[in-house]
């Protein structure tokens, strides 16, 4: 996820850079390159927007609209795409991303606990993003690493076992930075045992 | 070159990664170094073993020796004992649940012991991104052999002969498809390889493309040579990162070698591959819909017939086959169809891989001879229920199956003895259930699922599941009457009979299964509001028993509305009225301890739970 906001940064130096030129929207030069990339084939619409979000980490109307004007294609078609598949956000997304597994190992191990332990302690509902953009909150069907169930993945590191206690301690650094909930004052280390 | 005394392969696949195989593959590696022994052990990754609840995972060559649950800290004691001194570290090896000597070798583990593989042959012993290691296992001798010696009629004659079906969800003969396909006058024809594996808690897909991506390669170009193909597409899960990786370096390395590309081998034939990545929709796994998503459209279902193999991608003849069906295809080319038909039942042939995840104690991936009874299964390569609890069910399938109850652990599984019991063999993910786990809130569960995940195309479909599914958390909210149970099995018989796809028209299998075997916990739900398995949250109540409290303030800390009152050394109490029922507190409560206990029915009504849950503030 590092790597890929890294490469993200990098796509969005070349696109400004090429603003400079051309006078095109980032989002314009940015679609631009990633359609270049497949060949212009509009039955590739799918992966290009895909591209995109790993770009922006999301997909802005103007995105939208500079992937319909540089496939050649209708708006409307874009968007029917862009809202059916689950993976692509409409919204922007957090710094960070935290995804929950509700697959049916994780169900049956109680994953849905923890969602809502989540929710709470993140003050959010899955799908959406504290109002500072630092973190996104989502559930996922499964990924398919079911002997770590309950499972959570922050920033595409996965955490397996999960249990409140191991959930308050990963999210502890991005709540000290500011986040949107309190940090617990004891830490999880400093708690009683009998 | 030289030739390394000792190989040590460190598991790479999610499972292993996830519990840090990498950190300790470098703690290896440095260790090594520091002893001077780089020139006599080798260290080197591999794909997934399966075993993944006991990662990270060290196999250490030639003796099989089997170590589990890694850190970097046992590195230097291993080494040591094990590389220098040749004592392997009795500590560090697999102890079976029930107790007992530590079993040093891979081969005499329970989990392996039972398993037969041909899909995950492979696994745990090559670099799946090293061409030059699957090659040195056979690979690639299948798709010699079908291009150089085979007509396109023998190749589908073979995989006919050898009774191979589609190991994705229905069971349809591959080579009556592939039969179909190669029949059609029309041209081009394309090849796509379904890897959008979207049942909850099945992951055979995955593992077979990152630990052995060459086999999918190799049974799509014999394919491809069958039915006259010149091109061909892999779609792959969004949530498979791993895998697109390393099926992208599959891909380069076979067309470096010539094996994909023009004149594969110099035997002229040509054939394409790339990858498409999904995005995220349970329905694109649905054959049709997945064409449509290739295509660049919203992944709606088409009707058939016409069938793919007739009318597929682009209007032209497809054939679409599972990840693990072609992987099946390499070992039958080059072993032959009586080798593969000589393992499984009358009518489902080989074997199959099930993923066995939920309440077991060996999680993992088996590959295991269809036909295995399916307390075999549970019992001798999953090791049992953990900390012994009884066994209440196993859900096969995934959304569009059912639930197999314990009456039926003797059932031999293939598909039509599956079919049968109400489940179906689907992808292969197995989810073991016990007493803790409560059918309704299941069947609510899968419902849920397939409402969310519904196209929105048929309207039984969309509209039904969910009315299905508010029934159903209205009965999971105490609060059904015996009529729901009516109404559900009524619009079950609509969405089965009114949705063009797949996915509506078995998602009511979930609900019907668990009907079928377990209506007495409806019942309780309905009649007696009191849910068994002490789950469904408005029908339970937590309560801490004073007796064996001792008054820690770990369940007072975890307490997310503070609900709970007391002091350090004095017994704890819950307020009912404030309690969400998280069940925090239960999980904090130390295993020595057991003081924080769940009640359903008229104790938990006693105790002013069983109501429904207060809001939170």
């Amino acid at each position: 996820m590092q790597n890929k906001d890294k490469a993200g940064v990098v796509r969005r130096d070349r696109a400004s850079s090429s603003l400079k030129r051309s006078s095109l929207s980032p989002e314009r030069a940015a679609a631009r390159v990633v359609v270049r990339k497949y060949g212009g084939r509009k039955r590739a619409v799918i992966q290009i927007l895909q591209d995109l979000q790993g770009c922006f980490r999301w997909l802005a109307p103007e995105t939208l609209e500079a992937v319909a004007a540089e496939l050649k294609m209708p708006l409307a078609h874009v968007y029917s795409v862009a809202t059916f598949y689950r993976s692509f956000s409409l919204v922007p997304r957090g710094q960070h991303t935290c995804t929950v597994c509700m697959g049916t190992a994780c169900h049956v191990r109680g994953g849905a606990a923890i969602l809502e332990h989540f929710e709470r302690k993140l003050g959010l509902r899955a799908g959406q993003t504290s109002p500072d953009g630092e973190i996104t909150l989502e559930r996922v069907n499964c990924l398919g690493a079911c002997a770590l169930a309950p499972l959570a993945v922050l920033d595409g590191r996965y955490y397996g076992q999960m249990n409140e206690t191991k959930a308050d301690t990963i999210l502890q650094p991005i709540l000290r930075a500011g986040g949107p909930a309190q940090v617990r004052e004891s830490g999880p280390g400093e708690e009683e045992t009998p | 070159m030289t030739t390394a005394r000792t190989h040590l392969l460190v598991c790479a696949g999610t499972g292993c990664v996830s519990c840090g195989a990498f950190a300790l593959k470098d703690a290896l590696v440095a260790e090594i170094a520091r002893r001077g022994l780089q020139d006599e052990a080798l260290v080197a990754t591999t794909g997934c073993n399966g075993f993944c609840e006991r990662g990270p995972i060290l196999l250490v060559h030639p003796d099989g020796i089997f170590y589990q649950r890694l850190a970097p800290a046992d590195v230097p004691l291993l080494v040591e004992e094990h590389l220098i001194k040749g004592r392997p570290v009795r500590t560090l090896m697999y102890v079976p649940p029930e107790g007992g000597a530590p079993v040093p070798k891979m081969a005499d583990i329970e989990f392996f012991k039972h398993q037969r593989l041909i899909v995950l042959r492979n696994r745990g012993r090559i670099d799946p991104e090293k061409i030059e290691e699957y090659i040195a296992y056979d690979g690639y001798e299948g798709a010699a052999k079908a291009l150089e010696r085979m007509t396109p009629e023998e190749i589908v004659a073979e995989v006919s002969a050898a009774g191979l079906r589609g190991r994705g969800g229905a069971g349809f003969p591959t080579g009556r498809k592939w039969d179909l396909c190669r029949r059609q006058p029309a041209s081009p024809k394309y090849l796509i390889c379904n890897g959008d594996e979207g049942d909850p808690g099945a992951f055979m897909d995955r593992s077979v493309l990152e630990a052995d991506p060459h086999a999918v390669l190799e049974g799509m170009i014999i394919g491809a040579k069958a039915i006259g193909a010149a091109r061909g597409f892999v779609y792959i899960r969004d949530e498979y990162p791993l895998a697109v990786s390393r099926v992208g370096i599959a891909l380069e390395q076979a067309r470096e070698r010539g094996l994909l590309g023009r004149d594969i081998l110099g035997t002229g034939f040509d054939f394409e591959l790339e990858i498409v990545r999904g995005a995220g929709a349970f329905v694109s796994g649905e054959e049709t819909a997945l064409i449509a998503s290739i295509e660049g459209q919203r992944a709606y279902p088409r009707q058939r017939p016409p069938y793919p193999a007739q009318q597929g991608l682009w209007g032209k003849p497809t054939v679409i086959n599972n990840v693990e069906t072609w992987a099946n295809v390499p070992s039958i080319i080059r072993r032959g169809s009586a080798w593969f038909s000589g393992l499984g039942t009358e009518t489902s042939k080989g074997t199959k891989i099930f993923s066995l995840v939920g309440k077991i104690n060996n999680t993992g991936l088996v590959e295991v001879p269809m036909g295995i009874r399916l307390r075999d299964i549970v019992f001798a390569v999953g090791g049992g229920i953990p900390k012994g609890r009884d066994f209440k069910a196993v859900q096969i399938g995934g959304p569009s199956g059912g639930c197999i109850p314990k009456a039926l652990l003797d059932l031999p599984i293939d598909y039509e003895s599956l079919s049968q019991a109400g489940a179906m063999m689907g992808s292969g993910g197995m989810i073991v259930m016990d007493e803790d786990t409560c059918m309704v809130d299941i069947a609510l569960y899968f419902l849920r699922f397939t409402q969310e995940e519904s196209c929105g195309k048929c309207s039984p479909c969309r509209i039904g599941t969910r009315q299905m599914a508010e029934i159903l958390a209205r009965i999971a909210a105490g609060e059904g009457s015996l009529e729901d149970i009516r109404k559900l099995e009524e619009l079950a018989s609509t969405v089965k009979r009114g949705s063009l796809c797949g996915l509506g028209q078995t998602a009511p299998n979930p609900v019907l299964s668990t009907l079928r075997y377990f209506r007495d916990e409806y019942l309780a739900h309905i009649v007696d509001h009191t849910c068994p398995a002490r789950v469904c949250k408005n029908l339970i109540a937590y309560d801490i028993d004073p007796d064996k409290c001792v008054g820690c303030l770990l369940c007072l800390k975890a307490c997310p509305v503070k609900a709970i009152s007391g002091e350090r050394k004095k017994v704890h109490v819950i307020d009912q009225g404030a309690c969400i029922r998280c069940g925090a507190c239960l999980s904090v409560c130390p295993a020595k301890v057991q003081a924080v206990v769940k009640h359903t029915g008229e104790k938990a009504r006693a105790l002013g739970g069983g109501a429904p849950v207060p809001k939170e503030t």
